[in-house]
């Protein structure tokens, strides 16, 4: 528990010592009420945890997921290789290049075969573009949980840019099942570069204007500065990922400790930040993105001119026997696959390791000890979406 | 399948192999069983992963070493596969290291199998804090109980859930 | 002739010819002007199903505004509202609190299933955890196919319902 709420157990217990402590222990727990954030709340999303609160004051806190739970890894058991990447994009669905980039890489391991080299530009420019589209999302509903509706229409409208992009390039707003084993599906079209770097030029003007309105409104970091506080012994003991880890001061990007694909050529800084408070973790995307613009126009500068985006399998390709396990940064942390390959043409299994699932650990944690009234802003700052957590 | 093998053939041959050096993942190993002696089984080493089997009496005591000496401080994900020709389900810890710069790209994967009736297994929950929510689910998608947890009940799956768990290979997708 | 008409059953008769006349002279103007009301001013739940969630904020992004249509996203209670829109997937843990969010909403409401996976079960018609179809628990009125559907196709969507309702009948 935070200091908060210890010293005025204190003070409570001091104002009432001819009563002894025990007394004082259980008029608390009559004070104490339960409630659950629903699935039904303007402030939870598709997600439920029962909290009881003291007062002003969240005593205890326990997460409840499940509600979009559909089976992705029994599903994955009874359709090959291949037919797996449409309903493995579903769970993040604004997200999906990241989710199908990750199996792919597995998948080429299993397979024993090696993507060409304009292929795996072209997968790396679809994830940067996917990381802006799906952290753009956050931002908005980060917005409207805390009341600040132009931030809600802002960078919802800003996102369509984006989209428009990814359209051109897959043929998809959303589900683009772009990513498969072996590469991408097709080439760019023409002029794509030069209209992806007009939007890139327009977008980070428009950052600086974000952060005017957003990060430097008095309100805002009134509401989230020195709320939930993760320090880094805690961050690194629940095994938090993505933008909460590098909040607390652990400068750790899988793009940079293990390169995939062609990251190994890109040169770009890991964003962290070490105040580990709520601000932080909402400041450490937004330095992401700009950085994510960075590495973007790196990527098409360095892409070859012409050649192959994909190396044509069989129908039904077998893998070998043996198990995979590959990880890629996505926008909420590590994704991670683990797959085990028994010889036939369909998985034996597939785990899904997404850092949403691992970052609910530290909701009890947090909440635990703060105000009733900093709860959207600590629960949504943890990067949680909860389709990806449930599979 | 040799579609396959041609174009893995001209693609091996065009590039230059560079034989990845796979010093950390033997030094890891050989300190591990130098302590250990015939506990622990390597099952493979690959560049960046390295897979080590136990048995499931000394696993928390090499989960702990682990740990302390070697600096591996959380646990990615635990994954659980139901093998029903060799009667047993076999449970991997992923670990992986945030404090440590040079295991940051090494994963570890601590392997343990157990019956698949009557499936116990030590929690390492008293060793690693991230993996609580993992065996929970472990527990409910496959049916290990986990001793020590705390709390082993339903995680995902709905409240009136009557059925076996659903990732044994004994519950068939309705219709397949 | 007044005592004739002062009668009970010439009374009753009279008072019923005149209701006649009244309701056939007021209902279409007053029923017009009710519907006209109730199409303008469609309130959502907020109740996110699953992941066609995502293209139901998008459709209120300003690019496909639908607060133009004056379907605005009540954050308040849900008693307040007059729409839901089952968005993606009913897995077997949400259908009790979707219909108990449905029972708690006052009349008149309308349910709009958005998305494959509302209408039949779509992509995840063989799991283990998945309602085929949202029409075995809520009366639906409009569907809208689409994997997900586009913003724009929601927007048609809406739009069906309010002609449904122009043409109901207000008693």
């Amino acid at each position: 528990m935070t200091n908060k709420y210890s010293e005025s157990l204190e003070r409570k217990i001091k104002e009432t010592t001819k009563l002894g402590l025990d007394v004082v222990k259980e008029a608390a727990e009559d004070r104490l009420m339960t409630l659950s954030v629903g699935p039904q709340h303007p402030g939870s999303g598709h997600f439920r945890f029962t909290i009881k609160v003291d007062g002003d004051y969240i005593v205890y806190c326990d997460p409840d997921p499940g509600y979009v739970h559909r089976g992705e890894e029994k599903m994955c058991e009874y359709r090959n290789f291949i037919q797996n990447i449409p309903h493995l994009e579903r769970p993040v669905i604004h997200d999906s290049t990241n989710i199908t980039y990750s199996y792919s890489l597995a998948v080429e391991e299993l397979l024993g075969i090696e993507v060409p080299r304009r292929g795996q530009f072209i997968r790396a420019i679809a994830s940067e573009l996917n990381r802006q589209v799906y952290t753009l999302y956050w931002l908005a509903i980060y917005g409207i949980f805390l009341g600040h509706s132009t931030m809600f229409m802002w960078p919802a409208g800003d996102r369509e840019l984006f989209i428009d992009l990814l359209a051109a390039l897959t043929g998809a707003r959303v589900t683009h099942a772009f990513n498969i084993p072996g590469g991408v599906r097709n080439d760019m079209p023409e002029g794509f570069k030069e209209k992806c770097l007009e939007y890139i030029n327009y977008f980070e003007k428009r950052l600086k204007e974000y952060e005017d309105i957003f990060y430097n409104n008095p309100l805002f970091r009134q509401r989230t500065e020195n709320v939930g506080i993760l320090p880094k012994e805690d961050a690194i003991d629940l095994g938090v990922t993505g933008s909460v880890l590098r909040a607390s001061g652990v400068p750790h990007d899988v793009r940079k400790v293990e390169p995939y694909d062609v990251y190994n050529e890109i040169d770009f800084k890991v964003q962290y930040m070490k105040t580990c408070d709520s601000f932080a973790r909402a400041y450490v995307p937004f330095l992401d993105m700009r950085e994510s613009c960075n590495i973007t126009r790196q990527l098409l500068d360095k892409m070859p001119e012409s050649g192959e985006v994909r190396l044509k399998l069989q129908s039904n390709p077998k893998g070998l026997i043996g198990e995979a396990y590959k990880r890629v940064e996505s926008g909420r942390g590590a994704l991670s696959y683990y797959i085990v390959s028994d010889g036939s043409s369909k998985p034996y299994r597939v785990k899904i390791s997404v850092g949403s699932f691992r970052n609910i650990l530290a909701l009890p944690h947090l909440l635990v000890g703060s105000h009733l009234g900093d709860m959207p802003s600590i629960y949504w700052a943890l990067n949680y979406w909860p389709v990806e957590a449930d599979r | 399948m040799t579609d396959v093998n041609n174009d893995r053939k001209e693609t091996t041959s065009n590039l230059n192999i560079v034989e990845p050096d796979l010093n950390i993942e033997h030094s890891l190993y050989s300190e591990l069983s130098s302590k250990f002696k015939d506990k622990v089984q390597l099952v493979y080493t690959k560049p960046n992963r390295i897979k080590v089997y136990v048995e499931p009496e000394h696993i928390i005591e090499v989960a702990f070493f682990l740990k302390s000496q070697l600096g591996l401080d959380h646990a990615e994900s635990v994954c659980g596969t139901d093998y029903p020709n060799e009667n047993v389900i076999e449970v991997i810890y992923h670990l992986n290291s945030y404090s440590h710069e040079e295991l940051a790209s090494i994963i570890f994967a601590l392997s343990t199998k157990t019956d698949r009736n009557s499936s116990y297994l030590p929690s390492l929950l008293p060793v690693f804090k991230s993996v609580e929510y993992h065996e929970r689910e472990t527990y409910e998608m496959l049916g290990v109980y986990f001793q020590g947890h705390p709390r082993n009940e339903r995680f995902l799956l709905p409240e009136d859930w009557a059925d076996i768990p659903p990732l044994k290979k004994d519950f068939r997708i309705k219709g397949r | 002739m007044i005592k004739d008409l002062i009668n009970p059953t010439n009374f009753n008769l009279m008072v019923s010819k005149v209701s006649d006349v009244l309701v056939g002279a007021l209902d279409k103007p007053l029923g017009y002007a009710i519907n006209w009301g109730r199409i303008w001013s469609l309130w959502p739940v907020h109740l996110e199903t699953a992941c066609c969630s995502v293209e139901f904020g998008a459709t209120s992004s300003p690019r496909y505004d639908c607060e133009r249509f004056g379907i605005i996203e009540a954050f308040g209670s849900l008693r307040q509202c007059d729409l839901i829109v089952v968005q993606g997937t009913v897995t077997r843990k949400m259908a009790p609190r979707l219909r108990m969010v449905y029972d708690q909403m006052p009349d008149p409401k309308y349910v709009i299933a958005m998305g494959a996976c509302s209408i039949t079960g779509g992509l995840y018609i063989d799991s283990y955890n998945v309602l085929p179809g949202v029409d075995g628990i809520l009366p639906v009125d409009v569907y809208v196919p689409g994997c997900p559907p586009r913003p724009e196709t929601l927007i048609q969507g809406c739009m069906l319902l309010q002609e449904k309702i122009k043409r109901s009948k207000i008693k």
